[in-house]
């Protein structure tokens, strides 16, 4: 056994006793005299609790200006895309919907446009559905950026606003569970459509939400837009330029903080979000100040979204919310129970007693699944942080051969040493707070 | 990609004894590479018309050409990688200045080709998306480097080191980034088993989700 230089040993009567000296600080302090510059690395993370969950961040310090910045990820890694591939394709919906767990309707929607692409069912998609799913990820941006903007300003020690925006996300996660049955990772979307279709007057509590979360979000405005300590601590912070961004494959806010009015769903529309009208919304500052107005001004273009969504849907009633080929629907007809969700007693006892083929089938298709054409594909969405992509292989069997996803998040989380490098040590919180990373879609 | 016609029997796809509980050790079905042909359609014939003229050995560096799902994938030579690259981000009329990713797959029976990255590149300029393919030996597992070309290549890389093994030359720093630095062996290689280590609770021991009953 090796000795312990803070922890000697020795023998007694009574068994081994140690004595434990704690650190050498004494050489600590000698050495750094020694050199000419004094230097100190911290960690900051894993467990600090305004570093944004598992993010460990290494920085090399003089007094309180940072030289230079290291991220440490990878302490949230749960092998997601490996286990993808032991799973069919349906219920990889329920794994990728963990991954980014403040945008999980965005998850499975990148992942269900790739998968329907792979098919090439793409246009079989019936409009009900696509609506549905725009409306869908629209309120997930709402309860996503009240997450990062409330979050955001706690951490910069401002409590109220997290109060008001959490306030808000709940009033979301409540439209979510009514029509999921669940607030958070619900699988809602699925390969060919939605999981089943909203319940009845979803619209009308959906348009009364709106009209209370348009006033609401006046409170956090009021607070924080134009407070001289809040402009303190955001303006001129964190500053990464266009050039910055373009060889970083910086997106989303950031980016459009830049003043590039860069957003897939006006640049490459998918689910049909070419028929909405709503703006893009970009800044001119390229700091932490201009990211936060861009979430706040997104809310409302949101709340446009929806609004015009749910017009759709009332002209809609009635149209079916998945693909008409069964073999890739569901097939198990699921139905809100007072429980949340679950299977429809009629379906089961239809299948059970009168269809022996219908069982069989039902069987062969939950528990094998769909054989999807070998090619691979790549599809992405504008998720509140920036270009969700994923990137499907299939082989032609029933499970994904790879499923990898380019998640914002990870790649926008590289530009922190850019972002932070010269800049004091309390501005880092605000700049990691601006690029809003979710380490669960980091790490994957 | 091309899908082999005798293996597109339908949903069900069923082949041999059509077991499947997962004991009759169905046989996954293979994927054949092919080329394909001009024209490629959309914006593609342009791309590729674009890198021919600005890149002199186009036809020494791109292997193959391939265009499925409205998607287009240059199939590029390792050794002509970083031209290619560099080609693609700074020729005007293509203009890739984004690399939205690297991302690796493991193909253990192509031999000579076990391993592939996969380069999706976007430009903003023209609002296009190409992916480059570049497939390695397992045995000589390098690969020149982007971060030079594109910077934010430089945790994508790490990230398919970390996963599958390739060796990124000139990359500034490759370490593992989402496994512990220690770890043996490459996760989201095909060799690689789901779990591996087994679950204890209280005595009680569960096997790895790779040992256990499996349903294709």
């Amino acid at each position: 056994m090796t000795q312990d230089p803070y922890a000697s040993a020795r023998e007694t009567t009574e068994g081994t006793v140690y004595s434990v000296t704690g650190g050498d600080w004494d050489s600590v302090v000698t050495e750094i005299g020694a050199t000419k510059e004094e230097r100190v690395v911290v960690n900051m993370g894993p467990q600090h609790p305004s570093t944004h969950g598992v993010l460990r961040l290494i920085l090399e310090l003089e007094g309180e200006t940072v030289t230079e910045t290291r991220c440490g990820i990878g302490y949230l890694h749960t092998g997601i895309e490996k286990n993808c591939e032991y799973r069919n394709w349906t219920q990889g919906v329920t794994f990728v919907t963990r991954m980014d767990y403040l945008a999980p309707l965005f998850n499975e929607a990148a992942y269900c446009l790739g998968v329907e692409k792979l098919l090439g069912i793409t246009n079989d998609v019936t409009e009900r559905a696509s609506v549905i799913r725009v409306l869908m990820m629209e309120l997930n941006r709402i309860s996503s950026h009240m997450v990062a903007l409330g979050t955001g300003a706690l951490e910069l020690g401002a409590l109220s606003p997290m109060i008001f925006a959490f306030r808000e996300r709940e009033l979301v996660l409540d439209i979510f569970e009514m029509v999921s049955g669940l607030r958070m990772n619900m699988a809602y979307i699925r390969p060919g459509g939605v999981a089943q279709d909203l319940p009845e007057h979803a619209t009308s509590k959906i348009r009364e939400t709106i009209k209370e979360l348009r006033i609401n979000f006046k409170d956090n405005a009021k607070l924080l837009i134009g407070n001289t300590i809040w402009l303190k601590r955001t303006k001129d912070i964190g500053i990464l330029d266009l050039a910055g961004c373009t060889t970083l494959g910086i997106t989303g806010p950031v980016l459009r903080a830049t003043g590039m009015p860069w957003d897939l769903r006006k640049t490459q529309p998918y689910c049909g979000y070419e028929n909405y009208d709503f703006d893009v919304i970009t800044a001119d500052t390229s700091d932490v100040y201009g990211r936060f107005l861009i979430r706040m001004n997104e809310l409302e273009q949101s709340l446009r979204i929806i609004e015009q969504a749910c017009d759709k849907l009332d002209v809609l009633e009635g149209q079916p919310v998945m693909v008409a080929d069964k073999k890739i629907a569901w097939p198990s007809q699921l139905t809100l129970g007072g429980d949340g969700i679950g299977n429809s007693l009629d379906h089961i006892r239809k299948i059970m007693g009168t269809s022996m083929e219908s069982l069989i089938h039902h069987f062969k298709l939950v528990t094998e699944g769909f054989r999807v054409p070998a090619g691979q594909v790549y599809s992405a969405v504008e998720s509140p942080r920036g270009e969700l992509g994923v990137h499907l292989i299939s082989d032609g069997g029933t499970r994904p051969y790879r499923v990898h996803f380019r998640d914002p998040s990870f790649n926008n989380l590289q530009s922190t040493a850019a972002m932070c490098e010269g800049s004091q040590i309390a501005d880092i919180v605000g700049a990691v707070a601006s690029i809003d990373p979710v380490m669960g879609g980091v790490d994957r | 990609m091309s899908h082999d016609k005798t293996l597109n029997n339908g949903a069900f796809g069923v082949s041999g004894t059509g077991d499947t509980s997962g004991y009759g050790g169905l046989v996954k079905s293979k994927v054949k590479l092919g080329s394909s042909e001009r024209p490629f359609g959309s914006y593609f014939d342009e791309v590729a018309d674009e890198l021919e003229r600005a890149f002199p050995e186009f036809n020494d560096a791109i292997e193959k050409v391939i265009v499925d799902r409205d998607e287009l994938t240059l199939h590029v030579k390792a050794a002509h990688l970083f031209e290619t690259a560099t080609k693609l981000r700074d020729t005007e009329t293509l203009r890739f200045e984004q690399c939205m990713g690297v991302s690796g797959a493991h193909y253990p029976e192509e031999k000579n080709r076990e391993l592939h990255a996969i380069y999706h590149l976007l430009s903003m300029t023209h609002n296009r998306r190409i992916r480059i393919e570049v497939s390695i030996p397992d045995a000589n597992p390098h690969l020149p480097s982007l971060v030079e070309v594109w910077a934010g290549c430089n945790w994508n890389e790490r990230e398919t080191f970390d996963m599958f093994g390739i060796i990124f030359d000139g990359h500034p720093a490759l370490t593992r980034i989402l496994m512990p630095d220690d770890w043996p062996g490459h996760p989201q290689r095909k060799d690689y088993p789901l779990g591996g280590i087994d679950v204890e609770y209280k005595g009680a021991v569960v096997p790895p989700p790779s040992d256990r009953r499996e349903y294709r």
